[in-house]
């Protein structure tokens, strides 16, 4: 089937945040709210105009329940623009966009705001199911004996340990392992050493500080709190990250013997991002100028222990599908989920066996250039508020082939659960 | 029985057969308001229910607007003697002692506004449900005219809500709202439109004693042996913000409480608190003749019909523009608010959350107001913008500049406004390609707390311009003045001489004090050096260069500028202010006419020059303008009116 492109009229997004062990300032809505009024009130049309809103979210609070309706409804679209939810993990935002692509193929939408959001920060803390039955016991007892008798029942241990919502959320429900430890897997499996993984993650820093020194980064709207601060720019990035500091952090998810560290990992962040997908006739219709187009798209399922080499599995076929080697696109993007994830895809296409046994090719894909990876870093640095990555790494890669006067890239992201995302865009 | 204004209605189904709905639904208006023939009709409605009793008695509107708007005022205003003002009070207060006092339990369904003599009748039913809308509010706002509720609400209210709030909402005639109306015990029940019906149905049934027998002990006390104590207190609170001499209804209101169970009627005629007396009393005139010119400043908006604004690009942090933009958002338009940089609009936006935290008093009405409110330093809303408002510095050179580039990208039916209150329209219009398109829209500060915004022709405005600029002041729930391009135009034109005056006392050795409490004791809400610190004093000597005839500046304001104390902003002027505070020594409640008198006639002087120049159309807008635009004492019935009759 011939992939009608989609065209990229525009993308915004907030700063990322880094999760400060507090509530941030802005919920999941406010952040999608406010970078999306910056993005709309820079259009040839009105909000009302949009087809539909589509979110990407892994963690919507409970007051946010389908939180893309939510958003459209606080964007000023109104009451007939429809707004919905998707949630595939890390790729969330990229779902989104591909759901956005998925109507507009199908005639039903022409104008699609799209895009992903998360406020891990508020990701909330959950009671334990004994809690969670002591309170159900609770709401039976209906004498005052049965309810004193219910309160000597009451262990602190089952009220002191709330599940922690995020915790939760990073762990892989089925073969049971943190995202960490997929990680350590493709460590393991690939023999990336702690030093090597480390280095890799004192590049991205440094990849994401030279960009916001040189202004790289204009797709952000800042934002402005209620007290009247602003938030300009991604606030994890250590630009004095070094491999020494790095060294002395401990591992965090394979306690004591393992590799994967916070340092090597990506961050745990508040942010949103948007696209503003269009069809041709769109485009026609309201004289938009794009700045890109999405010309394919691909999902992939693998082994949910080792989901950090989704990228090797989505990416491929799009390759395959078009006649491209690894170095014929310009520029990739793919998600830092953990260092080691991303050093563990690019071996992947270097291993004859893995791509062989896994991926079904005769030969290796061979060496990605890696001056053409991450130009500006990633999420070790930048942060990886799970909805909205998917949809910054597809907007950055536009903005990093519109600046180096290229043409074509791949935005990638791995998936918790065994799944990779990607997406062909070209500049335009 | 058929009705002119009223339709009554009785239901047969098995349950509620027997109740029957009074349905008001004044004829040939938009609102019901009680009218002679209106109150006719409800003491037939009364006899038709005394000759076949219903089980219970709703009241409702058949009105979109809302239940009872109140009394006709235009029957109100022709009742000019005491004889007529009596008549009118009788029918009412008889009518509604007639209602409270049927055999068979009544309610009033209340759903949007229900003012003065429609809270009386709700206050005349055994119960009253509040439909919990923004639309629904409660208020006695006679008051406001110089005159008493006098249909049983002063008898009633107090015994329904205890009398301390009873006196506040008849002393102030504010508004209160439907889960308000529930929490002060003024309505028994606060529900959502869909139950409505069913709720009215099951109250006016229920047997449920009225509020009148659960009012608490204690304030059963004070509305009986304490009443003393408490109408002692209510006085001291009024005395703060009125003199008898100039207000005498909220005196009135606690008299007749207090010593003639709320009956105007029973008050001698020759008691200073008697209808007699209010009807007779300039006040009672001027504070009707202020509430027709409010009617008359929002019947400029109603020109540019089609013009249905929602975007409104602001240009211009500062105070000024960002509570313009703060102040849109919250009417429920969308704000672009442009500034140099994103760090020079935070602070605005941060203002608007607090101030839409306060005014709406919910978090989450608050965050969506803010939603509405885009910082926009790039300034891309002017694209799609529907009213563009520039408020920067009063530079010409800058404003040109600024407009230029709006001019080329603004939608060619948009309003392009500047908020000057220094510059001519005309000289910022020059660069303009289409010079007809530039219009004033001039609001004051603090722009939350002024009714009044001017809107002003220049030479080559276009009429269409205006009459959309002053649409769109009627959209943001503010009122309308048209005015010309002169300097000043009128609100700053009358206060420049004023304050100048005043602040030639104080180099004669005046202290502020003893000139500020001067002017609060003729009726200001504020004296003009407090008014010269709030505004600013770089503002205050600009501003008198060009407006004050007298080529001298008050030699105090140039010391105190130049050595750059500017009042409020900077801690200190002619006052030091703390906390947002003038620190006045002494001063207090002096009258002192001769001295008011003094600073009183530069202004009135200006008012009299700019109606005779044209600048404002005639002298009852000039009235409307000086008492809107500076709270000039609403007694006088504004500068020209007080000119007249003094």
């Amino acid at each position: 089937m011939k992939f009608e492109p989609v065209y990229i009229v525009d993308g915004a997004r907030s700063p990322f945040l880094k999760s400060r062990n507090v509530p941030g300032p802005f919920s999941a809505s406010d952040l999608a709210t406010i970078s999306g009024r910056a993005l709309l009130a820079r259009q040839p049309f009105a909000a009302e105009d949009l087809d539909e809103v589509i979110v990407g979210c892994a963690s919507p609070s409970v007051d946010e329940v389908n939180i893309g309706r939510v958003i459209a409804l606080r964007l000023g679209c109104g009451n007939k623009v429809p707004g919905w939810t998707v949630m595939r993990n890390c790729a969330s935002g990229m779902q989104a966009i591909d759901s956005a692509i998925a109507n507009i193929h199908s005639g039903r939408s022409q104008l699609v705001l799209a895009g992903g959001v998360d406020a891990l920060s508020r990701a909330p803390l959950l009671y334990s199911d004994k809690m969670v039955l002591w309170f159900s016991h609770m709401a039976q007892a209906r004498t005052l004996g049965a309810r004193l008798g219910m309160f000597a029942k009451l262990r602190p241990g089952a009220v002191l340990a709330p599940v922690i919502g995020i915790v939760k959320g990073l762990t892989d429900p089925v073969v049971n392992l943190m995202m960490g430890q997929t990680a350590e897997n493709l460590a393991w499996k690939f023999g990336i050493s702690r030093q090597q993984m480390d280095g890799f993650s004192v590049g991205s820093h440094q990849k994401v500080s030279a960009a916001q020194k040189a202004g790289h980064f204009d797709e952000i709207v800042p934002l402005i709190d209620t007290n009247g601060k602003v938030y300009a720019e991604d606030d994890g990035v250590r630009h004095d990250s070094n491999i020494a500091g790095l060294a002395k952090l401990k591992p965090f998810f394979d306690r004591t013997y393992g590799k994967i560290t916070p340092g090597n990992s990506s961050q745990i962040t508040d942010g949103a991002a948007w696209l503003l997908l269009a069809s041709a006739a769109a485009v026609e219709k309201y004289q938009l100028t794009p700045i890109g187009k999405i010309t394919d798209t691909q999902w992939a399922g693998l082994d949910p222990a080792q989901m950090g080499l989704g990228p090797v599995h989505a990416a491929t076929p799009i390759l395959q599908r078009h006649g491209l080697g690894l170095n014929d696109l310009d520029a990739w993007e793919i998600n830092e989920a953990f260092a080691a994830q991303v050093m563990g895809c690019v071996k992947a296409w270097e291993d004859p066996a893995y791509c062989q046994e896994q991926l079904g090719l005769d030969a290796p894909l061979g060496k990605l250039d890696e001056t053409r990876l991450n130009i500006d870093g990633g999420a070790i640095a930048l942060g990886h508020p799970v909805g909205a990555s998917g949809a910054r790494i597809v907007l950055h890669l536009l903005h990093v082939l519109r600046r180096e006067n290229k043409k074509r890239g791949i935005a990638t992201i791995c998936i918790g659960g065994g799944q990779g995302g990607a997406v062909l865009v070209e500049a335009v | 029985m058929t009705y002119k204004h009223w339709k009554l209605e009785r239901e047969t189904g098995d349950q509620n057969a027997g109740l029957a709905w009074a349905i008001l639904d004044t004829a040939n208006s938009s609102t019901n308001t009680l009218g002679a023939e209106v109150m006719a009709e409800l003491g037939l409605i009364l006899d038709e229910c005394e000759r076949t009793p219903p089980r219970g008695l709703v009241f409702k509107s058949a009105k979109d607007a809302g239940f009872i708007a109140g009394a006709n005022i235009e029957e109100f205003t022709t009742a000019d003697t005491p004889e007529k003002a009596r008549a009118l009070i009788q029918r009412g207060w008889d009518a509604y002692n007639r209602l409270a006092a049927v055999s068979y339990p009544t309610l009033a369904l209340v759903r949007g506004h229900c003012m003065g003599g429609g809270t009386e009748l709700a206050l005349a039913c055994r119960y009253r449900i509040a439909v919990d809308e923004p639309g629904t509010k409660f208020a006695l706002p006679e008051v406001m005219l110089g005159i008493v509720p006098g249909w049983g609400g002063m008898l009633r209210l107090p015994q329904i809500v205890g009398p301390a709030a009873a006196l506040d909402m008849m002393l102030t005639g504010k508004n209160i709202d439907a889960k308000r109306a529930k929490k002060m015990g003024l309505a028994d029940a606060c529900v959502p439109p869909r139950v409505m019906e069913n709720a009215a149905r099951m109250l006016v049934l229920s047997g449920k004693p009225p509020r009148q027998a659960q009012l608490p002990f204690m304030q059963k006390l004070m509305n009986g042996p304490l009443k003393g104590m408490v109408a002692k207190g209510a006085k001291k609170q009024v005395a703060k913000r009125a003199r008898q001499e100039h207000y005498p209804a909220p005196y009135a209101i606690i008299d007749q409480w207090q010593n003639y169970g709320g009956n105007t009627l029973a008050v001698p005629a020759d008691q200073p608190t008697s209808l007699d007396a209010l009807i007779r009393h300039s006040t009672t005139r001027n504070l009707i003749k202020v509430f027709f010119l409010q009617d008359r400043l929002k019947g400029f908006g109603k020109d540019a019909k089609s013009f249905a604004p929602r975007h409104v690009h602001v240009v211009g942090a500062g105070v000024m523009g960002g509570d313009i933009a703060a102040w849109c958002a919250l009417r429920g338009m969308t704000v672009t608010l442009q500034d140099q940089s994103v760090e020079r609009i935070a602070p605005a936006v941060g203002r608007a959350a607090k101030f839409f935290e306060k005014k709406l008093r919910d978090r989450k009405l608050a965050r969506f107001a803010l939603d509405r409110l885009i910082a926009d330093p790039k300034g891309d809303g002017v694209r799609q913008a529907d009213v563009i408002i520039e408020a920067i510095f009063e530079n010409l050179d800058a404003k040109q500049k600024l407009f230029a580039d709006i001019e080329a990208r603004a939608r060619p039916d948009a309003v392009i406004a500047s908020n000057t209150s220094s510059l001519k329209l005309a000289d910022i219009a020059a660069t303009f390609k289409d010079p007809s398109r530039l219009v004033g829209i001039h609001f004051f500060n603090p722009v939350a707390m002024m009714p009044l915004v001017e809107v002003v022709a220049g030479e080559k405005t276009a009429p269409e311009a205006a009459q959309k600029a002053a649409a769109f002041v009627r959209r943001i729930d503010k009122l309308p003045l048209p005015v010309k391009d002169a300097p000043g135009f009128l609100v700053n034109a009358v206060l420049g001489p004023y304050m100048n005056e005043a602040m030639k006392c104080v180099d004669e050795g005046i202290a502020p004090e003893t000139i500020d409490a001067a002017l609060v004791a003729f009726g200001m809400p504020m004296g003009p050096i407090e008014l010269a610190d709030t505004v600013g004093l770089d503002v205050a000597v600009h501003a008198g260069k060009q407006l004050v005839a007298d080529a001298v500046p008050p030699k105090k304001l140039v010391e105190l500028f130049e050595a750059g104390k500017l009042g409020k902003k900077s801690g200190q002027g002619f006052y030091t202010w703390v906390d947002g505070k003038a620190q006045k020594v002494g001063g207090g409640d002096t009258a002192n006419p001769e001295l008011a008198q003094r600073m009183l006639k530069p202004l009135l002087d200006a008012t009299q020059r700019l109606v005779k120049e044209g600048v404002v159309a005639d002298a009852e807008l000039a009235d409307a303008g000086v008492i809107f635009g500076t709270g000039f004492a609403p007694y006088t019935g504004g500068p020209m009116n007080y000119l007249a009759n003094r």
